[in-house]
C-alpha cells in the first residue's frame, strides 16, 4: 500500500533515494541505523558531521518555505523523504529538535533578526538545539514553570532546571521556557528565551535511563545568560509560543517511522517462527492482531496526508496515541514470544538485544511529547469539542 | 489508491442521511423491530425503487449503476448509523455479490434486475447448527437426479432467510464426504421450491433477522448451479469477504454513533456541577471511541478501496476489517452504556440496540478470533 505520487514526486523520491544510498554506502557507511532509540548518545560527533554534510546537500529542514533556506516541500514530499532515509537505514538526526521545533516556532513568532540568526546553522547542520520546557513541576502541567528569568542590563539572567532535555549534553543551544513575571497568572508570566549552552552558568547532567543509557539529561542554570534580544514572540507571550511549537509538528515522519515499524514486526515475526511460537494459538491471536494494527497506522497516515492543508484533521489527533500503543504492544509481543530467551542480553555488562531495546524504550513513547494522558485531553477537547477541565 | 472519499461519494453520503434519519428514525426502528419480517416494505420499496441503493455495485449491462464497493461504503457506513432494518445486507452483500461474481451471463441476466429493481431479495445459506464459518460446517447435501439435483439437510443462521425470494445454498456432494472445500457447490433455489421450509429465528438483537432453513429433498433444474460443480466454497467465501466489507463499514458508522450520543450527553449532563464530559474519566474514554472509529474507518475503507480496484489481499483486508471493526463497535457500543449509566441501560435508550447489533454484527461471518487467525494463516504462520 503504497502513497501516490505525482511524477515530480517520484522524482523527487528517486533523487532522494539515490542520494541516501550514496552516502550511506559509502562516507558514512559507519551510521547506518546507529543512533536509533537507545543509542541516541552514541556515535554524536560522527552524527554532527553527517548533519552538516546532509545540510550542505540541501536535505536539513526540506519542509521550510525557500525564503527560509528550506525547500517548500509539502508534507507529502517531506514524508516521502523521511521514508526514504529510514530505508537507507539513516542515523538518528541530531537536528531535528532544530528542524522540526526551533525552526517553524522561529518562522512563525522570531524577528527577522532572530529568523537571519538562528535559522540558517540549523540548515547547514552546524547549530544543534534542545527544547527546555520540561522541569521536575512542570511535565503534563507545562505553564507551571518555574525558572526564572530577569532582564539585567542587556541580558537575560536565568536560574532553575530543567529536566528530560534529549540531546542536551551536545547540543550548542536551548530554547527555554522561563517564568519572566511571577506575579502574573501562571500562563500569562511566561517567556521564550534562546539560551547558548556552551556557558559557565549552565550545567548538564546526563540522566541514567531504564535501558542503560543516557540520552536525555538535567540541566541546571545558575546565573545562566542570554542576550536581550534572543527572547521569542514578545515578552511574557510564551505560552502561545510554546503551544505553537507544539502544534507545529506536522507528522511528516510518520511513513519514515512506519518502516521501522514494519522492519521491527518483521523481525518478531521471524523470531515466533524460529521458537515455534507462531504455532501457539494465543500469539498467533497477538501476532495477527499487531499486523493488522500496522496496516491501519499505514492507512490512518496516508488518510492524513492526503488532508494536507486542513485544520487539525482527526486523522492527526490520534495519530500519536495510536502508534505508541501499537509500538508499546509490539514489544510486550515480542518479549512474551522469545520465552525463556527473551531474558538474555546481548552482552555484559548490560548491552541489550534489539527486542529488549523495543521493549524497553516503547514505554518512553507513550511519556515524551504529550502523554498518552494528554493526548486523549487533546482529542477530547480539540477533536471531539468536550469542555476542558476547570483549572 | 487514494485514501479520500471523492466528493460524489460525500454527496451519496449525505443524501442517504438526510433520507434515513426520516425512514430509519428511532421510531421507524423500533416499529419494524417488532414484526416477523423484520423491515418495511415501504420503506425497502423507497430505497430501492427512488434512490436504487440496491441497484448500486450492479453492472448496468444487468440494470444496476455500476458504481464500486468504495461508493457502497458511505452508504453502508450510514445504514450502520440509523441501524437500518432491511434485508440489505442479505440482498447486496451476499446474494447480489455470489451471482456477479459466479452466475452465468443466464443467471446475471435472470436475476440481477431484479435485485437492482428491488423485487428479489436474495441471500446466501451456508452457515448450519454447527456455527462453522468454514466449508466443514457444510453438511447438507446434495446428488444429482435426472431432473438435475436433490438438496437436503438444513441451514442456519441464515441472514433474513425466511422472508427471502431468493436462496443461494451451500451443500456437499454426498459423494465428497469430506469437510474440506472440494465437492461443495452452491445452488440457487427460489422462495416456492417444493420442500423448503423456512423458519424465523427470534435473536437478541431484533434490528436484523436470522432463520432457519430446512431442505426436504429439494429439487433444483441443472442451470440452478452456480459456478462450477464441487468448486462453491472458493466463491462462497469469495462472496463472504465482499459481504463481510460491507459490513465492516455498516460497524464503522454504527461504532460513530456510539461516540456522538456519547459525546452530546457527556456535553450536557452534569454532575458535581460541570459537565462530565469535562472529567478525563469520561473525556478519555471518548478520545479512545475516536480513535477506534477512525482507524476502524481505515480498514473498512481499505478493503472497500481494495474490493474496487481487484489486486492481492483481498482475503486478507476483509478479515483485518472485520476483525477491528467488530471490536471498535463493540467497544464504542459498550462504552456508550457506561458513559450514559442508568439511562443507558433502559429499553427506551437506544443505546442497547446499538449494544446488541454489536455483538450480533461481530459473530456475524465469522468473529473477530476466527478472522485473526485468518489473517495469520494468510501471513504464512
Amino acid at each position: 500500500m503504497e502513497i501516490q505520487l505525482s511524477e515530480e514526486e517520484e522524482a523527487f523520491r528517486q533523487e532522494a533515494r539515490a542520494w541516501l544510498q550514496e552516502q550511506l554506502n559509502g562516507p558514512f557507511k559507519e551510521l547506518q541505523g546507529r543512533g536509533a532509540s537507545g543509542d541516541q548518545d552514541r556515535y554524536v560527533e560522527e552524527r554532527v558531521a553527517w548533519g552538516k554534510v546532509m545540510g550542505a546537500a540541501g536535505w536539513n529542514c526540506i519542509g521550510w518555505p525557500t525564503e527560509f533556506g528550506g525547500r517548500g516541500c509539502s508534507i507529502k514530499e517531506e514524508a516521502v523523504f523521511n521514508e526514504e532515509y529510514v530505508r537507507a537505514n539513516g542515523p538518528g538526526n541530531v537536528g531535528h529538535i532544530g528542524e522540526t521545533l526551533l525552526g517553524p516556532t522561529l518562522i512563525h513568532f522570531g524577528s527577522t533578526e532572530q529568523q537571519k540568526r538562528f535559522l540558517p546553522p540549523i540548515v547547514s547542520g552546524e547549530e544543534i538545539w534542545c527544547q527546555g520546557y520540561s522541569e521536575p513541576g512542570a511535565g503534563s502541567d507545562l505553564a507551571n514553570v518555574q525558572t526564572k528569568a530577569r532582564l539585567v542590563g542587556d541580558e537575560w539572567v536565568i536560574e532553575g532546571q530543567k529536566i528530560w532535555t534529549s540531546g542536551a549534553q551536545y547540543s550548542d543551544w536551548c530554547f527555554v521556557l522561563c517564568r519572566t513575571d511571577p506575579e502574573a497568572p501562571k500562563h500569562r508570566g511566561i517567556s521564550c528565551l534562546l539560551v547558548p549552552m556552551k556557558q559557565e552558568g549552565i550545567e548538564v547532567r546526563p540522566i541514567r535511563q531504564m535501558g542503560g543509557s543516557s540520552e536525555f539529561a538535567e540541566v541546571f542554570f545558575d546565573g545562566a545568560k542570554a542576550e536581550k534580544d534572543h527572547l521569542v514572540g514578545g515578552v511574557h507571550n510564551g505560552w502561545k509560543v510554546a503551544m505553537g511549537t507544539l502544534a507545529f509538528e506536522r507528522g511528516a515522519s510518520t511513513l519514515g517511522q512506519q518502516y521501522l515499524f514494519q522492519k521491527e514486526f518483521e523481525q518478531v515475526v521471524a523470531a515466533a517462527r524460529e521458537s515455534g511460537a507462531a504455532k501457539d494459538p494465543i500469539l498467533r491471536q497477538r501476532i495477527a492482531n499487531a499486523a493488522i494494527g500496522l496496516k491501519i497506522m499505514r492507512v490512518n497516515a496516508l488518510r492524513m496526508l492526503e488532508h494536507e492543508g486542513a485544520d487539525l484533521n482527526r486523522e492527526a489527533l490520534i495519530s500519536k496515541l495510536y502508534w505508541s500503543n501499537w509500538h508499546r504492544d509490539l514489544g510486550k509481543l515480542a518479549m512474551d514470544l522469545l520465552g525463556p530467551e527473551a531474558e538474555l542480553l546481548d552482552a555484559a555488562p548490560y548491552e541489550l538485544t534489539a527486542m529488549q531495546k523495543w521493549y524497553l524504550f516503547s514505554r518512553a513513547d507513550t511519556i515524551y511529547a504529550g502523554s498518552n494522558q494528554i493526548q486523549r485531553n487533546i482529542i477530547g477537547e480539540r477533536g471531539l469539542g468536550l469542555p476542558k477541565e476547570p483549572r | 489508491m487514494e485514501f479520500s472519499f471523492s466528493e460524489d461519494q460525500n454527496e451519496l453520503r449525505r443524501t442517504a442521511r438526510r433520507f434515513l434519519e426520516v425512514a430509519s428514525s428511532e421510531a421507524r426502528v423500533r416499529s419494524a423491530m417488532e414484526t416477523e419480517r423484520g423491515y418495511d416494505p415501504a420503506t425497502w420499496a423507497q430505497l430501492s425503487e427512488e434512490l436504487a441503493w440496491t441497484a448500486l455495485t450492479i453492472p448496468e449491462e444487468h440494470g444496476g449503476l455500476g458504481l464500486s464497493y468504495l461508493d457502497l461504503h458511505p452508504l453502508m457506513e450510514e445504514i450502520g448509523r440509523a441501524l437500518l432494518c432491511a434485508p440489505f445486507l442479505s440482498t447486496v452483500g451476499l446474494g447480489a455479490n455470489a451471482l456477479m461474481i459466479g452466475g452465468s451471463e443466464a443467471q446475471k441476466e435472470l436475476y440481477l434486475p431484479g435485485i437492482a429493481a428491488g423485487e428479489t431479495r436474495a441471500t446466501l445459506a451456508f452457515a448450519e447448527t454447527n456455527g462453522r464459518m468454514d466449508a466443514a460446517g457444510v453438511q447438507a447435501s446434495y446428488v444429482r437426479n435426472g431432473a438435475g439435483y436433490l438438496l437436503s439437510g438444513a441451514k442456519s443462521y441464515v441472514l433474513d432467510g425466511h422472508t427471502a425470494d431468493l436462496l443461494i445454498v451451500a451443500a456437499r456432494s454426498e459423494r465428497s464426504a469430506g469437510t474440506g472445500a472440494d465437492g461443495v457447490s452452491l445452488f440457487l433455489v427460489p422462495e416456492d421450491a417444493d420442500g423448503l421450509k423456512r423458519k424465523w429465528l427470534p435473536t437478541m438483537d431484533q434490528t436484523r433477522r436470522l432463520a432457519s432453513v430446512e431442505l426436504h429433498d429439494v429439487t433444483v433444474p441443472d442451470d440452478a448451479l452456480l459456478g462450477d460443480e464441487g468448486r462453491g466454497w472458493r466463491l462462497c467465501e469469495r462472496t463472504l469477504d465482499l459481504a463481510r466489507i460491507a459490513l465492516a463499514a455498516e460497524q464503522v458508522g454504527a461504532a460513530e454513533m456510539c461516540l456522538e450520543m456519547s459525546v452530546e450527553y457527556a456535553k450536557v449532563r452534569k454532575q458535581f456541577g460541570r459537565p462530565i464530559g469535562s472529567f478525563q474519566a469520561i473525556k478519555h474514554k471518548c478520545a479512545d471511541m475516536l480513535t477506534l472509529v477512525e482507524s476502524a474507518r481505515s480498514a473498512a475503507f481499505y478493503a472497500s478501496a481494495l474490493a474496487t480496484q481487484g489486486g492481492e489481499g483481498l482475503e486478507e483486508a476483509a478479515s483485518s476489517a472485520k476483525a477491528y471493526c467488530s471490536d471498535a463497535f463493540f467497544h464504542c457500543a459498550a462504552e456508550m452504556i457506561q458513559i450514559h449509566g442508568g439511562i443507558g441501560f433502559t429499553w427506551e435508550h437506544p443505546a442497547h440496540l446499538y449494544f446488541k447489533r454489536a455483538k450480533a454484527t461481530e459473530n456475524l461471518f465469522g468473529g473477530p478470533a476466527f478472522h485473526r487467525e485468518r489473517v495469520a494463516a494468510q501471513m504464512g504462520l
